[in-house]
């Protein structure tokens, strides 16, 4: 993959910059907009850019797509740095048995469809073989940004998917057997071994995937921690991209799938303390380079071959995607898959992938399949690719509305009902997920509602109940279970989003008491107004307790400090309701930062008119002796 | 021999108290002073660093003032949390067997108030006998306390002489063996010091 060499010249370079960064800029936000998946936005434009609609580019989509490939080799490095050898031993089951079974059903099937329309079998095999891939980088992707990858069906997808990445290799190495010409020097992928015996070769293929390991524990680490303290920031993205880079072309070298070595590479290294700046070092480059993939696969889309004979494609679209699915459902129900996951299982891998690309390419250079074939397969492969993200929309408005329940992660599932806590926490950035962490510790289990998929992700594996979602949808809170909950905990970061969930939960669930984070005294008043008592705002507790620790330092004695904290905050959120009760009295919409300066003023005024501390007489003698003692000296009871 | 001297001191006023603010500065050598309010102006007390602290010392002194004829509320809870049972009392409680332990107080009112004719109606050592059971139930020896009475209007003199006089017996208690039987039958550790400084 990736081999081409840039050929155009700079101004070229300048203006093909623009149309697929301006297609990508326009199309996908619009995708985004009207509830698709990025990933049908970029192939959209890709076609609207393409030879057959506005032919911006042209053949130049190929050569593109090749250098985007690179995109699927950066994210499978990135799923690897996510996943910890440990978790991906645990997965050699189901990785295995969803594979496999994955692997032969569907290319079996498929090789008797090309038998049966009278094809040699040694064409129907690698035919069969090729489009029983499936998309890593349209599946994950749209995983990813649905939230979706630790369900059932996204682990069972991520299965399939690593098996078939390695499924490639040994498929590579059975395809010149099928060849009834001569071996042609293999273009494709250039191999240094090509001309070693073959027990060489697979030794060769053996110490380079255990070089990987070697060479990533006992170089790459130490080198990385030299250069992470040059604190060079951009030397660190450098060497994070020459890692993958150096990884591809090993494994190119030797004649292996890049995808996979960099995929070890990224599990070797996934228990270093590098992990997380290596991901998002690489994510920025992955994400445009699958993004400048998925467009060159809307781009390279053959429409004159589809003009020709639109019913032959047509039909062999859905034949593939049919078998391609009824043999996942199969497999789903096989490993008892509940059947909203199963459909999303199903579905999502329906497609054929990126790798059909490869291979079919490969085999054209086998002379395995004639070049005309080649070309509506590939057609073929690049129109079931825009159906997925159609078929998950249609899944998620469709069908999983229809089956109900289980968008969630499920260990156990069908517990739907013991899934309903009482408390609800919208929210689970910082603040949130330490309320979530102290309610844990005392045994409370709090439904967890959350937008963002990575904090999500995270969050699930380390075993919180978080469920990806909108908490200011109404139907998001009645399944989390808000008409049974007791307490809803507003925490969630931007206080418009919160405020817009007070004012919804206000309005609908009215019986639910709300605990609500408020950023500052302003945020305070609007959720006030809303009813709501409890409000919370995380720039005065905080506060609070670093001027009482200044006042520590200052040599005041603690406790007299902390009393003194303890009343600044009572005070203070007097004033606050008090201000929020007089805020009525101005424009109430031109709160503007002149507006803030003179109520900080008024509150700053009412301090020094109140000045709280100097009517503290707790424990003190003086006033004891004042009060008291004149007339009656015995009488004393304090000290 | 020596003994071990901690000092748990319980003041929640303490910058703006005259007495034990003087009882304490300069305190001798060897004598462990911990501050109770200074440590836990939250009232969120380490037991487990509490139990080492008593574990490590052989003598205990609650110092504080009498407030409503009792110690001030982070005491009580100290004594509350700290003094588990099974460690310090019931079954096997016995990691404070043997250690002993009295209380440096102040009053506002002078010592004559405190008698059965007079407006407090009780003496001290009845107003203590909570501290004396505690002690007694954690088998340790509650000896006499040691008093300043009359602290709001305290001449300097009169402080600065009570605390040679809290000095000199924080000393003896350090550097020497004591014979707890005879201190016991004092009615204040006053009026041990008055008998042996002068000698």
């Amino acid at each position: 993959m990736g081999k081409r060499k840039p050929t155009t010249m700079t101004s070229d370079f300048l203006s093909q910059a623009l149309v697929y960064l301006g297609a990508a800029v326009i199309c996908v936000p619009i995708a985004k907009k009207i509830g698709m998946s990025s990933v049908l936005g970029y192939l959209l434009s890709g076609i609207i850019i393409g030879p057959f609609v506005l032919g911006f580019i042209g053949k130049e989509g190929q050569d593109i797509m090749h250098v985007a490939e690179f995109g699927v080799v950066m994210m499978l490095f990135i799923i690897g740095l996510e996943l910890e050898p440990a978790a991906f031993w645990k997965m050699r089951k189901a990785i295995a048995g969803f594979g496999l079974s994955q692997l032969f059903g569907t290319s079996i099937l498929l090789f008797l469809v090309f038998i049966s329309m009278g094809w040699p079998w040694t064409t129907a095999i690698s035919a069969g073989l090729t489009l029983t891939m499936s998309s890593t980088a349209i599946v994950l992707q749209t995983l990813k940004e649905k939230g979706l990858s630790q369900t059932t069906a996204g682990q069972a997808s991520f299965s399939v998917l690593l098996f078939q990445d390695i499924a490639v290799i040994p498929i590579l190495a059975i395809l010149p057997l099928l060849a009834t010409t001569a071996v042609v020097a293999d273009e494709a992928h250039p191999s240094l071994l090509s001309g070693l015996p073959a027990w060489v070769q697979t030794i060769l293929v053996i110490a380079a995937v255990g070089s990987i390991y070697g060479i990533g524990t006992y170089l790459v680490v130490p080198l990385l921690r030299v250069i992470a303290k040059t604190g060079l920031r951009e030397m660190f993205t450098a060497s994070s991209l020459l890692l993958v880079v150096a990884v591809a072309f090993l494994m190119e070298m030797v004649g292996l799938s890049p995808a996979l070595g960099t995929f070890v590479a990224g599990v070797v290294l996934a228990n270093s303390e590098f992990r997380h700046e290596l991901e998002s070092d690489i994510d920025p480059f992955k994400g445009l380079l699958l993004g400048l993939f998925f467009m060159g696969v809307g781009a390279s889309i053959n429409f004159q071959l589809i003009q020709e004979a639109p019913a032959q494609i047509a039909t062999l679209v859905l034949l593939v995607l049919f078998i391609k699915f009824i043999v996942l459902f199969g497999i789903g129900k096989i490993y008892k898959l509940n059947i909203d996951q199963n459909f999303l299982f199903a579905l999502g891998l329906s497609q054929v992938g990126e790798f059909a690309f490869v291979l079919l390419s490969f085999t054209g250079q086998l002379n395995i399949i004639d070049q005309e074939w080649i070309g509506k397969l590939t057609a073929i492969t690049a129109i079931s690719m825009m159906t997925t993200p159609l078929l998950l929309l249609v899944h998620e408005k469709f069908i999983h509305p229809h089956f109900g329940i289980q968008e969630k992660p499920v260990e156990k599932p069908g517990d739907t009902i013991e899934e309903h806590h009482d408390v609800i926490v919208a929210g689970f950035g910082h603040f949130g997920s330490t309320i979530g962490r102290l309610l844990r510790a005392n045994g409370i289990k709090a439904t967890i509602l959350d937008n963002n998929p990575d904090q999500v992700e995270l969050l699930r594996r380390m075993g919180f109940k978080v469920y990806y979602g909108d908490a200011t949808r109404i139907d998001m809170l009645k399944s989390a279970g808000i008409e049974s909950a007791k307490l809803l905990i507003a925490a969630i970061d931007s206080p418009e989003t919160n405020s817009n969930l007070v004012h919804t939960v206000r309005k609908h669930f009215p019986h639910i008491k709300i605990l609500a984070r408020a950023r500052n005294r302003f945020d305070a008043h609007e959720l006030m107004e809303t009813g709501v008592s409890h409000v919370y705002r995380e720039t005065l507790y905080t506060a609070v307790q670093l001027a009482v620790d200044a006042l520590g330092e200052l040599g005041f004695r603690k406790h007299t400090a902390t009393r003194q904290g303890q009343k600044f905050i009572k005070f203070d959120e007097k004033a606050l309701a008090k201000l929020a009760a007089s805020r009525y009295d101005m424009k109430e919409y031109a709160l503007n930062s002149k507006d803030e300066i003179a109520i900080q003023e008024k509150l700053l005024q009412n301090d020094l008119l109140l000045s709280f501390s100097d009517n503290d007489h707790s424990w003190d003698s003086n006033f004891v002796k004042e009060a008291i003692l004149g007339k009656d000296p015995g009488g004393a009871s304090t000290k | 021999m020596s003994n071990r001297v901690l000092i748990l001191f319980a003041h929640p006023l303490f910058e703006k108290s005259r007495v034990n603010k003087t009882l304490v500065s300069d305190y001798p050598a060897g004598v462990t002073f911990h501050d109770l309010y200074e440590h836990y102006p939250d009232f969120n007390i380490d037991i487990e660093k509490e139990k080492q602290l008593l574990t490590d010392h052989d003598i205990i002194i609650w110092q504080h003032p009498i407030y409503w004829y009792s110690c001030p509320a982070l005491l009580k809870q100290w004594i509350d949390l700290v003094l588990e049972a099974g460690w310090a009392y019931g079954p096997g409680g016995i990691a404070l067997k043997g250690k002993s332990v009295f209380q440096v107080i102040t009053t506002g009112a002078p010592e004559h108030s405190y008698h059965e004719e007079a407006n407090n109606r009780f003496t001290i050592r009845q107003f203590l006998a909570p501290f004396d059971q505690t002690a007694t139930l954690c088998k340790m020896d509650y000896l006499p306390p040691f008093v300043t009475h009359g602290s709001h209007r305290i001449h300097k003199d009169q402080v600065d002489e009570q605390t040679a006089a809290y000095h000199f017996l924080l000393d003896y208690l350090a550097n020497n063996d004591l014979d707890i039987e005879a201190l016991k039958k004092y009615n204040y550790l006053n009026d041990w010091v008055k008998e042996n400084q002068q000698l």
